[in-house]
This record gives C-alpha cells, structure tokens and sequence, in this order.
C-alpha cells in the first residue's frame, strides 16, 4: 500500500463522510483492487448519493469488471446530475462504442471534449472512434438476408420494402442515400400505420384506405398495403413524379401480393 | 387570430371536392380551428393525422427523403391531405376521391403562408 492510499484511508477511517473515498477508491481502482474499490467507493455514496464523481468513479469500478451496462447506468445518473460532467461523457462514450453505437459514442466523447479540452484520453479516442465511423461509411455492414421478392424490379433491393403491421421487414430493402441499410427503422415507424389510416379513413366515412403518399424535400415515399398482413413501401428521389410512384407501386404491389399468398399456401 | 384562420381555412373549403379542413397542432394533434362538415369528429381525426403525419415525418427522415411538404391519404370514397402549416401546425384537408389534388395543394399552401 503505497503512501497516498495510506493517507486516503485514514482520512475516511477518521471521517466517513469525508469526499475522500473518491480518490482513495480511484487509486484502488488503478491498482486492480476492484473489490476494496468498490466497498469504499459505495460506503462513500451513502454519504454522497447525488455526488457525480461518485457515480463516475463506481461506473469505471464496474466498468473494468467488465459491466458495462452497469457502468452505463451510474454514468447516466451522473449525467442526471451533472450534464457537462466529462467523466460521464466520456465513460458513456465508451459504453456505445463497446455496444456498437458509434454515433452514440462520437456524440459523448465530443460533449466530453467539450467539457474538458485538455484531456488528451478524449481527444485520443475521439480519433480512434471517427476512424471506425469512417471505415463503417466507407463499408457498411451487410444487409440481412431478405428475400428477393422484388427482383427485376427498379429498386428492389433498396427502394422497396415489404413490411407486417408489426413493423418487422418481410422483404426488400431500403437504403439511405449514403447507403446505410434503413430498412428494419423505417419499418419499426409504420407499424401501427394501417391502423390509424383505417381508423381515419373510416372516422370520416371516406371507405377502405388504398395508399399513402408523403411527398418529402428530398424524396417521396408511397405505402400501400397489398395484404392485411402487409405494408408495401416504395422510396424514390424527387426526380420520380408521384404518378409516375404510384405505377410503381400498384406493380410492386402486385408482386408482393403473389408472394404473400404463395406463403400462406 | 381566430379570423385569419377561420379565413385561411375558408379558402382552401373553396376548392371544389373539399369537404372541409382544419389547423391541428402537430405536437399533440388538438385542433386549433376547424371547418368540417357536421357530424365528423373534428378532435379524433386531427389526433389520427397529427400521428400519421409524424410517423411520416420519422420514417422520411430516416430514409433520407427529409422532411414531408405534402401527405396524401387516398381511400376509395375520399382523400385526407396534409401539410405542414407554420407555428407547428398541420393543415388538414378532408376531401372527395377525385378531388384535383394539384389544385387543392396550392391553395393549401397559400392558406399556409396566410396564417403564417
């Protein structure tokens, strides 16, 4: 036990409430005495529940015990408590990157630069985090196995998407302008579409709903429903004239339509 | 205030085939001035297409399409037509099945920019 710990501990042997347990824990940390760290860092929270370097300092104890979802939490609460604290942010951005969440993760680490621009960890990682983001552009992950119920037509596999009211993809692809695969997101919007188009249709005694257009500043989307058990939508750039989507989707529609009724065979 | 709507609203009603229009809160889907025919439930129908105009706004947005100017809601014995008006708002438009949508989307415009 080097000198400091032993200074740290006496400290908060001789006053409990002392705001000491935070680097004494710290150090414990540092030295991978995860366990002493722990029961000082709680014992100390007690005294100082609404303390965000104590949330912080407990979210890098669980965090190096490998419970990151733990430690995401505490970072939440400290974030709760102290919006612009770096530690938090930071720790946070470590959390979505370990998770896969990079714009999550870019997001927090440049609020933690923010905060504190002279931690060069931050900047340091900030780095390494863009990179991958980079490389994710450049190769985006692979798309999941769908059918190819649409093959032969425009935009099969990324400007037509066949989805159940549920909003779970059945089949076809949809893809952002950059390429990014957006199916499964768009999808997870129009459930429940059908219900409130039918609700509406009906409330104001207009008949059975056929489609939806919504015509947008950079594209338009169309969205039938081929089936009760399904929603078709197709997405196209602004070049397309509605007509000219709605012909699209009649098509489309009828394909799908095939498809649907060779599956319940 | 209460008038410009009201006289925004009339206008787009002027348009042959529109059975009525009405200025919703796009937030939280309250009605803030209506001109229906009686008998339509103005406040469910302002709810319905204040949620189905978000779930667009969402979905658009992700696809990249940005931001919707214009929904069409086509049923085969009428329409519902929406666009986003300003201060939030959505201006809603209830009409016939074969209403001249062009038409019907420059005076909603226009009633748009009047109660701007």
């Amino acid at each position: 036990m080097n000198d400091d710990i032993r200074a740290l501990s006496a400290e908060v042997a001789r006053d409990p409430a002392s705001l000491a347990f935070v680097p004494l824990s710290e150090a414990l940390r540092v030295r991978g005495q995860l366990d002493a760290a722990t029961k000082v860092a709680l014992a100390g929270m007690e005294h100082h529940p609404n303390l965000a370097d104590g949330h912080d300092l407990y979210a890098r104890i669980l965090a190096d015990a490998g419970d990151v979802e733990g430690a995401a939490d505490e970072w939440s609460i400290a974030l709760a408590l102290d919006p612009r604290h770096a530690g938090a942010h930071k720790g946070l951005g470590f959390a979505n990157f370990r998770q896969g969440d990079l714009d999550a993760a870019l997001e927090h680490l440049e609020l933690a630069l923010a905060a504190d621009p002279t931690d060069q960890t931050i900047v340091q990682a900030l780095q390494t985090v863009r990179q991958i983001a980079q490389q994710a552009a450049a190769h985006p992950a692979e798309v999941p196995e769908r059918p190819a119920v649409f093959a032969g037509l425009e935009g099969a596999d990324h400007g037509l998407l066949l989805v159940d009211p549920q909003g779970r993809v059945l089949a076809g692809g949809l893809r952002a302008q950059s390429g990014h695969d957006v199916a499964e997101e768009v999808a997870a919007y129009l459930a429940g579409v059908s219900q409130e188009a039918e609700r509406t249709a009906r409330l104001l005694e207009l008949g059975e709903w056929r489609w939806i257009m919504a015509e947008g500043e950079r594209g338009h989307l169309h969205l039938s429903a081929p089936s009760t058990s399904a929603l078709l939508l197709l997405a196209r750039d602004k070049s397309v004239p509605s007509g000219r989507l709605a012909i699209l989707a009649a098509r489309a529609a009828e394909v799908a339509r095939r498809w649907l009724e060779a599956q319940t065979l | 205030m209460t008038t410009k709507f009201q006289a925004a609203l009339d206008r787009v009603t002027r348009v042959r085939g529109v059975r009525g229009a009405m200025l919703v809160a796009s937030e939280d889907g309250l009605v803030v001035a209506e001109s229906l025919m009686e008998g339509v439930r103005g406040n469910a129908v302002a709810a319905l297409a204040a949620s189905l105009a978000k779930r667009f706004h969402r979905a658009s947005e992700t696809a990249a399409c940005g931001v919707p100017e214009f929904l069409h809601l086509q049923a085969s014995q009428g329409s519902l037509l929406a666009t986003p008006a300003p201060s939030g708002m959505l201006l809603v438009v209830v009409a016939e099945a074969d209403i001249n949508v062009g038409l019907a989307r420059l005076e909603m415009r226009k009633a748009g920019e009047a109660v701007a």
